[in-house]
């Protein structure tokens, strides 16, 4: 069992530190993210110009998705309920595969040829394209964003901008390959234009559309669809059609948890103070209707989810709207971009999430590309501390004692040099007298200091001790002891 | 508060073997404003180097070993936004339910960052008698986001008449030192110092100050390995050599 | 699939969290009256490149006929309520109104290419962000809003709310929510490519408010 995942853990090293070497070297991709980042933080700043308010605002959301965490069994029961009253077809997938075939088996016994997506992250966590184009039935991507990655076939590098490393010239070049009909332009403009050529015609003859789900309302049975394009609306009101696919933590109490969770979302996302369109969803097409789909389906994931709730601190995690704020101010995401995290979730919530959601042994390796300089905490909309969340998925990765396994790889990344390393550091820094003599005689053998130390002398030059440490300055010049 | 007679200053292993002038300096700031500062020879360190890399049993043995140090109800003063954040933020964290709690949770309420002292406790008055300089400052993450006493560093340069602040582009981003990060991940620490060494490049200071001399080593380092850039100087350092007569 | 739900909510009754305080109603009162509420919407609306046009105690339908057929914009698409039948009882010579009354699958294809504009009306506004609130039903249906490239809505100032939040309670929303509720705040946009904004995307290009009142 050890010796499995030690191996492991030294695949995913060392495959995580080859994709972020590829990534520091693609200086156009750097450029193009360093660009987005810095005008949508921008953006974000802008919105909120009163400090205070801000903070009440993210107290709220807080306060809302707590609730909703604490109450997920009930509100989960109610929901199904509610929606189920309304009309609407309630499933639920422990993992991937169950929601998958959940899907599968909708879209085959309706005999569903094609289908038109929104944006949904958690399809992404299922590899739902996959899965159905496998099985025979056409999926188009229609959020742009995503339509562009899917063309390039790369997953998103973005919980949120999708295409975010693709400049105007790559997707003039994809539009040309794949729709040679269309005269080339790298006019932003034009391209969105084409774009809507292609895909309205999917939307008019498209069997099924598929979406995900920003917030589920409890108390009266309501999905609730946040975007700026109308790909979303047109995929849930267009085909005969629509299934939702959500995390099981997107169930909040009640309708008014809503205006403050929207408010927050677009403002932290895009800094939009909303976005065009807010689509809330209670019932298929009722009689008398002339339009949207005669059938409604919401697909429930769980994929580690109730595991992640279990732990105290760890549940925070699950707080998450996903706005893709942390990932916007993380400075480690803009020197790699999404994809060098080789996970669904890229940035700050992805170091979070996913070694929760998918085991220390597999992706625990994430962790270390963090500072902890608390950039992503303090614009969290609903205030998950997530450096400290990262923080404690290091120490799990690495801690020695087997007993306390809770999470999926607990302990796995732990290495006997390191661990040895931190052992004689503790022994020199908790018996003073051993660093007294230490510090005199690194600051009197200061020259014999190593002039290469690993990756710290690649960048920047070999640290040196002082002549003289403080402790024996601060005797010498009349600072007591006590 | 009311200013303290006595205060302890935590001076951070760091400053301890690398830039004890910094740390001296911090020390003549706070006895020129009346106030005896006592430095406990036992000390070491706080215990963050472990604790950020997840060595927790580490973490909590070395911070143990200062809570002896520090036992008077005296505040405790740290010349590091990253060190003072270890002690006021997570040291109850790292404490929480162990025998020694209580006093690790005493001195955290009584711990403050050197700048966020100076002006928040002992209200100190600067007269500059430096020649004129540009400068730039490079605020900590910690001080900024842990501890939340950013401004004041900005405050007290603002005392100084013959000191031009210039402003970096993307200012609150990290320098990319982060602990270990800088070993395990040295390329993409790399990076982000490339990124923050060309920023405050720009600006045409010749001094960069901090709170924070693990930031410094950072930055300074990275400019000499460029082989060009500003000066790097802790705040301390930089606030006693152009106000002492 | 019924053991994946029971699987699921046991794992979650099995560990309930410590309790947070429930939230509080969130409320945002501003404290703007009638006029200022028109401001901020029209300001709200203008920055997205929404249009709005003041009708005042006038005529919006004047309007519709002087200015529809100058834009290009003369395939009218109307429903079955008072706006479209104010609409199909007075609308200009150059204009052909055409009334939503089948069923979409019976003429989808023209619905998708031979629309120009919908006129629909709107069950409020909100001031704070600039919104336009629907909800779609028989006489008025949800593609409307949606499909033709422009869309025209008729919308009066005394339905104008300061806000969401202020907007749900007042109309207590919770009591029962209707198939399809919708927030509209302008034009369909995008930043997909280099963070740059592009209109029309997929929804209307055109988002043009006529203030009534």
């Amino acid at each position: 069992m050890s010796t499995t995942s030690s191996s492991t853990s030294q695949d995913q090293s060392r495959a995580f530190h080859a994709r972020i070497d590829d990534a520091l070297h693609n200086d156009q991709m750097r450029t193009n993210f360093r660009r987005a980042l810095t005008g949508i933080m921008a953006h974000r700043a802008k919105q909120f110009p009163d400090d205070a308010q801000l903070q009440a605002l993210r107290d709220q959301a807080r306060a809302v998705r707590a609730n909703s965490l604490v109450r997920q069994p009930e509100l989960l029961e109610q929901l199904e309920r509610k929606l189920t009253e309304n009309g609407i077809q309630v499933h639920w997938a422990e993992n991937p595969q169950q929601a998958n075939s959940i899907i599968r088996g909708i879209l085959q016994a309706a005999g569903a040829k094609t289908v038109v997506k929104g944006k949904s992250m958690v399809s992404e966590e299922t590899e739902l394209n996959h899965d159905l184009e496998q099985h025979g039935i056409e999926v188009i991507e229609s959020d742009l964003g995503e339509y562009i990655i899917q063309l390039a076939e790369e997953p998103p590098s973005h919980i949120v901008a999708p295409a975010i490393h693709k400049n105007r010239r790559d997707v003039a070049e994809l539009f040309k390959r794949f729709h040679p009909e269309i005269p080339y332009t790298e006019d932003i403009n034009e391209l969105t234009n084409s774009a809507r050529e292609i895909l309205r015609h999917r939307f008019a003859t498209a069997d099924a559309g598929i979406s995900g789900v920003n917030f589920a309302v409890a108390e009266t049975g309501t999905l609730c669809l946040v975007e700026n394009e109308g790909n979303g609306r047109l995929s849930t009101t267009a085909p005969r059609i629509h299934i939702a696919i959500t995390g099981i933590e997107k169930v909040v109490e009640k309708l008014a948890d809503v205006p403050p969770l929207l408010e927050i979302l677009t403002k932290s996302a895009t800094g939009q103070p909303i976005t065009t369109y807010f689509n809330m969803i209670s019932r298929p097409r009722q009689p008398g209707e002339l339009d949207g789909p005669e059938a409604v389906h919401l697909v429930l994931l769980d994929n580690g989810r109730s595991r992640i709730r279990v732990d105290a601190e760890l549940l925070d995690t699950l707080r998450c709207i996903r706005c893709g704020a942390c990932i916007n101010h993380c400075p480690v995401y803009v020197q790699l971009g999404g994809h060098a995290y080789g996970t669904v979730y890229p940035g700050p919530i992805g170091l979070a999430l996913e070694p929760q959601r998918i085991g220390l042994d597999k992706v625990g390796t994430l962790t270390s590309a963090c500072t902890m300089c608390g950039a992503c905490g303090e614009v969290c909309p609903v205030r998950i501390p997530l450096p400290k969340l990262i923080n404690r998925l290091r120490a799990e990765a690495v801690d020695g004692h087997p007993g306390q396994a809770g999470l999926p790889g607990h302990g796995s990344l732990r290495k006997s040099t390191e661990a040895t390393t931190w052992k004689l550091w503790r022994l020199l820094y908790s018996r003073p007298g051993l660093y007294r003599l230490f510090a005199a005689s690194a600051t009197r053998l200061r020259a014999l200091t190593p002039s290469k130390l690993g990756g710290w002398t690649r960048y920047r030059s070999t640290p040196k001790p002082a002549p003289r440490s403080l402790r024996e300055l601060a005797k010498k010049e009349g600072f007591g002891n006590d | 508060m009311k200013k303290p007679d006595s205060v302890y200053y935590f001076a951070t292993c760091l400053v301890d073997l690398m830039y004890p002038d910094a740390g001296l300096a911090g020390m003549e700031l706070l006895r020129r404003e009346g106030v005896r500062v006592l430095f406990p020879q036992d000390q070491t360190c706080c215990g963050q180097p472990a604790f950020n890399s997840g060595y927790r049993d580490d973490a909590l043995a070395v911070a143990r070993a200062q809570l002896a140090c520090f036992e008077r109800d005296i505040p405790v003063v740290v010349p590091s936004g990253s060190c003072g954040g270890m002690i006021r933020t997570h040291w109850p964290e790292l404490f929480a339910g162990q025998p020694d709690e209580a006093k690790a949770l005493a001195i955290a309420a009584r711990t403050y960052e050197l700048t966020e002292f100076l002006v928040d406790v002992l209200d100190i008055r600067l007269d500059d008698l430096g020649e004129p300089v540009r400068i730039a400052i490079h605020t900590s993450c910690s001080a900024r986001r842990e501890m939340g006493v950013a401004d004041r560093i900005e405050s007290l340069v603002g005392q100084l008449g013959n000191v031009e602040v210039l402003t970096q582009e993307r200012k609150p981003e990290c320098c990319g030192f982060g602990g270990t990060f800088a070993v395990k991940q040295a390329d993409i620490s790399g990076a982000m110092v490339k990124d923050k060494t060309d920023a405050l490049r720009a600006t045409g200071a010749s001094v960069v100050i901090s709170q924070d001399c693990g930031c410094l080593m950072n930055i300074g380092g990275a400019f000499e390995k460029q082989g060009n850039g500003p000066q790097t100087q802790h705040v301390a350092e930089f606030l006693w050599e152009r106000t002492k007569r | 699939m019924t053991d994946a739900r029971h699987n699921i909510l046991e794992r979650l009754r099995a560990n309930r969290p410590a309790t947070t305080p429930a939230p509080a109603t969130y409320q945002k009162p501003l404290g703007w009256d009638r006029e200022q509420r028109i401001a901020s919407f029209v300001e709200r609306m203008q920055a997205v490149r929404g249009e709005v046009h003041r009708i005042g105690d006038g005529d919006w339908m004047d309007w519709v006929n002087s200015e529809l057929p100058s834009r290009g914009l003369r395939r009218v698409l109307v429903g079955r309520g008072d706006i479209g039948e104010t609409v199909a009882g007075r609308h200009a010579a150059e204009l052909d109104v055409r009334r939503y009354e089948e069923p979409i699958e019976n003429w989808k294809d023209a619905l998708f290419h031979d629309v120009d504009v919908a006129i629909t009306g709107v069950r409020a506004g909100l001031a704070e962000s600039g919104s336009l609130v629907l909800w779609p039903n028989p006489d008025e249906p949800r593609l409307m809003s949606l499909v033709p490239p422009a869309h025209v809505a008729v919308l009066s100032v005394d339905t104008l709310y300061e806000n969401f939040a202020e907007l749900v309670q007042a109309q207590n929303w919770a009591a029962g929510m209707p198939t399809n509720a919708l927030l509209i705040s302008g034009p369909s946009k995008t930043a997909d490519i280099e963070q740059t904004l592009a209109y029309g995307i997929h929804g209307p290009k055109q988002l043009i408010t006529l203030l009534v009142g």
